[in-house]
């Protein structure tokens, strides 16, 4: 059935608040890409299996519910259990008799599977709403993320999904839609920033008959899975924002391009775009409003280069992924060479938001120049780590220590790398940061793609500056000679660094030659490609000239450059390290002070990563072979 | 027409024109690799970055490649500020360690001050510098048979599979605008030799000269419908033919 008027719509939504009304009990099961890998579809299948045998039926409201990712992918599988917003972890299948039993069927709690704080001795939370991982954040692009079922368009309606593009449709012009995307102040969540309604109001004034949106789906930083999670979890908000963005720049085609490599958002996008047509908020006159839009995805094939907007829209085409340079915005000349409108999937999913609460709404979070939240993935050496989106302008220390609850094992705070791949890496004396698009620029990273890795101690910032380039000089597209052969050049120099082989004159060479990358590359990945170089060099050239000066190692982690050793006074012969080592190179009765065998030891620190009594230390190895 | 400022110097060019053009109409030189007329413009090599500016920029400079930005009316263009300077020699430099052993790219770096590169040398010296300009006129004459694969370091141009192209015509086209000589082939009386493919050729009716191979004067034949005689012909009996045409028809008119 095809929705063709405002009353219609009304009716379909009301009738799918109805449905939802009659789910007195609910548990939701989290069915996103963490928890289905940590065993959640079994989970739920238990659950299915359980209510029958306990007679919970559904005619009685009695429903299992799989949803996207909830975020906290650490704990998984996570299990919802509504209307008390009970929140299990790490949920196994034989567990789900038991929450049945006691919870579904008589509001008992199971105390062993609640979340417990690690921040706080461990105390157990029992509400959703109450773990601080959740209690913190703001969400918009991820409001319905792990409520709804994405594979269900009435639950979508019930939560509000389409409501905002019957508002743009029914009472605003699409001058009013960009006036309103404009006001929200809402800027690119891909991770450059540009104002999201200029970009649209400049593709509405540019000629031509066919133009297109495009949805940018093809995240492709190590560690970033915010896009994945918008899509995979609530794929409508993504296809709402998008035909709200194509109503109002004039497209009646739009592409979604996704990442192959993200399975479920191509089954879960797919399966919502045949569902919203057969309603009728896809297709020809929409909403019976004349207006008409299709949307197709395609799926790209594994280049990082991809994700860069000009190489996006040429992969769209059939052609090879390349950037073309942007002299010439894609507002004006982009996809088939139409005015284009391309924005990320946080993006979409923030602007069908920002219809649907109204643009004060949004506008009510942020700072004065980066308006609304965003959604990041917080990794690394943090206790929580997980999806989380907060409002602009929130602190680092605020991310790490009440949502990520703090450094893992209590460890010192060395840096949190921000924006991916060519981002940067932002030291402790900066932590008070407010985070922003300008203020992370400032600090020399960025944005980027909401990616945040926290380092302890035990991170080296030349390794990591390392890391990033092999990282990218992999993924250069190798169009261009400054992005091509500068990153081969940069790697050289870096792994020469962390081998013990720096040269007096590195820092200068890799100076002069980030510079020649940043001004002279084709794309934004050659021209940021050094911004990990250039932040580590900024806030730790000391670890540089720890490297090539003194031989050492800081962190105590690049190979060749360190020794680790046991003190005999503080050992007590406990065995953990002679177990953790990989070599067998730990030699020591039990009970007695153990040592190093050098000639077996790696280096790898697994040691000292085991020991409870500081008995193991690292020490530059020059300085032991001089001993 | 578009009026620009190119080193101080004022220049015309027409409109659609890209800065390179203005560049060239002023008689400064900036080097280029990647580019060719006959080509769509690439931005590859990186050589021809410019500084520009213009009024209302508040003494902004931004850097652009002169082969792909628009010779936008009013622009004011620098073809060898520092950093200007400071960027191009760096790419030579790349280059220079790429292709220690290319003449052409030893000339440029030697133009820029660069006698020996500053960074590592590459460890499989090769010529080809990845202009692209062969695969573009392979894709120009409509063909396709070679491209770029791979990509970063790794990035090279390659028939399909490193095999012998299918769909290459042996027209040589791709070697004809290699800048470096990097792309090789063989061509003895009837045979021709590239990309591992072994062509027979066609001989012209006239002069027996083997000059096309039958491949490309199918393609000729099929894709641009060129009848069978003009293929055979080679371009130097074509001329005659035509000359001799020329003074008949003038001998007729009674020109001659």
């Amino acid at each position: 059935m095809r929705i063709d008027s405002r009353a219609a719509f009304d009716a379909v939504r009301r009738a799918a608040m109805d449905e939802r009304a009659r789910h007195t009990k609910e548990i939701r099961v989290c069915c996103g890409t963490g928890c289905l890998a940590n065993g959640s579809a079994k989970v739920a299948e238990a659950f299915a299996t359980e209510l029958d045998a306990h007679g919970l039926r559904a005619d009685l409201g009695f429903f299992v519910k799989k949803t996207g990712c909830h975020g906290f992918c650490q704990r998984g599988p996570l299990v919802v259990i509504q209307p008390a917003g009970i929140l299990y972890t790490a949920v196994k299948p034989k567990d789900v008799a038991e929450i049945v039993e006691k919870t579904v069927a008589h509001d008992e709690t199971v105390v062993r599977l609640l979340y417990r704080d690690p921040a706080h001795a461990k105390a157990t939370i029992e509400h959703y709403d109450e773990v601080p991982f959740y209690r913190h954040q703001t969400r918009i692009a991820m409001r319905n993320i792990g409520h709804v079922d994405p594979a269900d368009i009435h639950d979508a309606l019930a939560h509000g999904a389409y409501a905002g593009l019957a508002r743009a449709l029914f009472d605003l012009q699409p001058s009013g839609v960009i006036a309103e995307i404009e006001s929200s102040g809402l800027r690119g969540r891909g991770g450059a920033g540009f104002p999201t309604g200029r970009k649209w109001r400049s593709c509405r004034e540019a000629t031509g008959d066919r133009k297109f949106v495009v949805c940018n789906g093809d995240e492709g930083d190590p560690g970033a899975f915010k896009d994945r999670s918008i899509m995979e979890g609530d794929p409508h908000a993504v296809l709402e924002g998008l035909t709200i963005g194509a109503y109002a720049v004039g497209a009646h085609e739009g592409h979604i391009y996704v990442r192959d490599e993200y399975p479920l958002a191509v089954v879960n996008l797919t399966l919502a775009i045949e569902q919203a047509r057969a309603l009728g908020l896809l297709g020809p006159d929409i909403l019976g409003t004349g207006f008409d839009f299709d949307v197709r995805i395609t799926r790209g094939g594994g280049a990082f280069v991809c994700g860069e907007s000009s190489a996006l829209m040429r992969s769209i085409e059939g052609k090879t992924g390349e950037p073309r340079a942007k002299y010439v915005h894609a507002t004006e000349r982009g996809l088939f060479g139409c005015p284009t409108v391309l924005n990320n999937v946080e993006t979409w999913a923030d602007v069908s938001g920002i219809l649907q609460q109204g643009c004060d709404a949004f506008r009510a979070n942020g700072t004065a120049a980066s308006r609304g939240t965003k959604a990041f993935s917080l990794v690394g050496k943090v206790k929580n780590t997980g999806l989380i989106e907060l409002a602009m302008g929130t602190t680092l220390r605020h991310i790490i220590d009440d949502i990520g609850g703090g450094m893992l094992d209590d460890r010192p705070f060395k840096a949190v790398q921000t924006g991916g791949p060519s981002g940067g890496c932002v030291p402790a004396s900066l932590l008070d940061l407010p985070v922003d698009y300008e203020q992370l620029t400032s600090a020399g990273s960025m944005m980027g793609s909401g990616g945040m890795i926290v380092m302890d101690d035990r991170t080296c910032m030349v390794d990591v500056a390392r890391y990033f380039l092999k990282f990218l000089s992999e993924e250069s597209c190798g169009k261009c000679t400054p992005c091509r052969e500068g990153l081969k050049q940069l790697l050289a120099i870096y792994e020469d660094l962390v081998a013990g082989r720096g040269q007096p004159g590195d820092i200068a060479r890799i100076e002069t030659l980030a510079a020649a990358m940043q001004l002279g590359s084709l794309c934004e990945l050659g021209r940021s490609a050094p911004n990990p170089v250039l932040s580590t060099l900024r806030h730790f050239r000391d670890e540089y000239e720890s490297h090539i000066t003194a031989r050492a190692c800081p962190a105590g982690t690049c190979r060749a450059l360190t020794t680790y050793e046991i003190d005999p006074a503080r050992c007590n012969g406990c065995h953990l390290c002679t177990a953790a080592c990989p070599t067998e190179a730990i030699v020591g009765e039990r009970k007695a002070p153990h040592a190093i065998e050098q000639a077996r030891c790696l280096s790898c620190g697994a040691c000292y990563d085991a020991c409870n009594l500081d008995a193991v230390r690292f020490v530059p190895r020059r300085e032991r072979t001089v001993a | 027409m578009a009026h620009l400022t190119v080193d101080g110097q004022s220049v015309r060019v027409r409109d659609g024109a890209n800065l390179l053009e203005a560049v060239r109409a002023s008689g400064a030189v900036v080097p280029t690799l990647c580019h060719h007329p006959a080509l769509e413009p690439w931005g590859g090599c990186r050589l021809c970055v410019v500084d520009i500016t213009r009024e209302g920029w508040n003494g902004r400079r931004r850097m652009v490649v002169a082969c792909l930005y628009p010779a936008e009316d009013g622009l004011t263009v620098e073809t060898s500020t520092e950093r200007v300077l400071a960027t191009r020699r760096v790419v030579l430099d790349l280059l220079l360690a790429r292709c220690p052993d290319t003449p052409l790219i030893q000339r440029l770096a030697r133009e820029h001050g660069l006698t020996h590169t500053s960074y590592r040398t590459s460890a499989e010296p090769t010529d080809c510098i990845l202009c692209g300009l062969c695969t573009r006129a392979c894709d120009q004459i409509g063909v396709s048979a070679i491209a770029s694969a791979g990509r970063g370091a790794g990035r090279e141009v390659a028939p399909p599979f490193h095999e012998p192209p299918p769909a290459c015509i042996g027209c040589l086209a791709c070697a004809e605008v290699c800048p470096t000589g990097h792309i090789r082939y063989e061509a003895s009386g009837d045979r021709r030799s590239i990309w591992g493919k072994t062509f027979e050729m066609v001989h012209c009716p006239q002069c027996g000269d083997g000059h096309i191979t039958r491949e490309q004067a199918a393609f000729e034949r099929e894709r641009h419908g060129v009848p069978d005689d003009d293929v055979a012909m080679c371009d130097a009996c074509k001329r005659a033919r035509a000359a001799a045409m020329f003074v008949s028809l003038g001998a007729a008119d009674g020109l001659s």
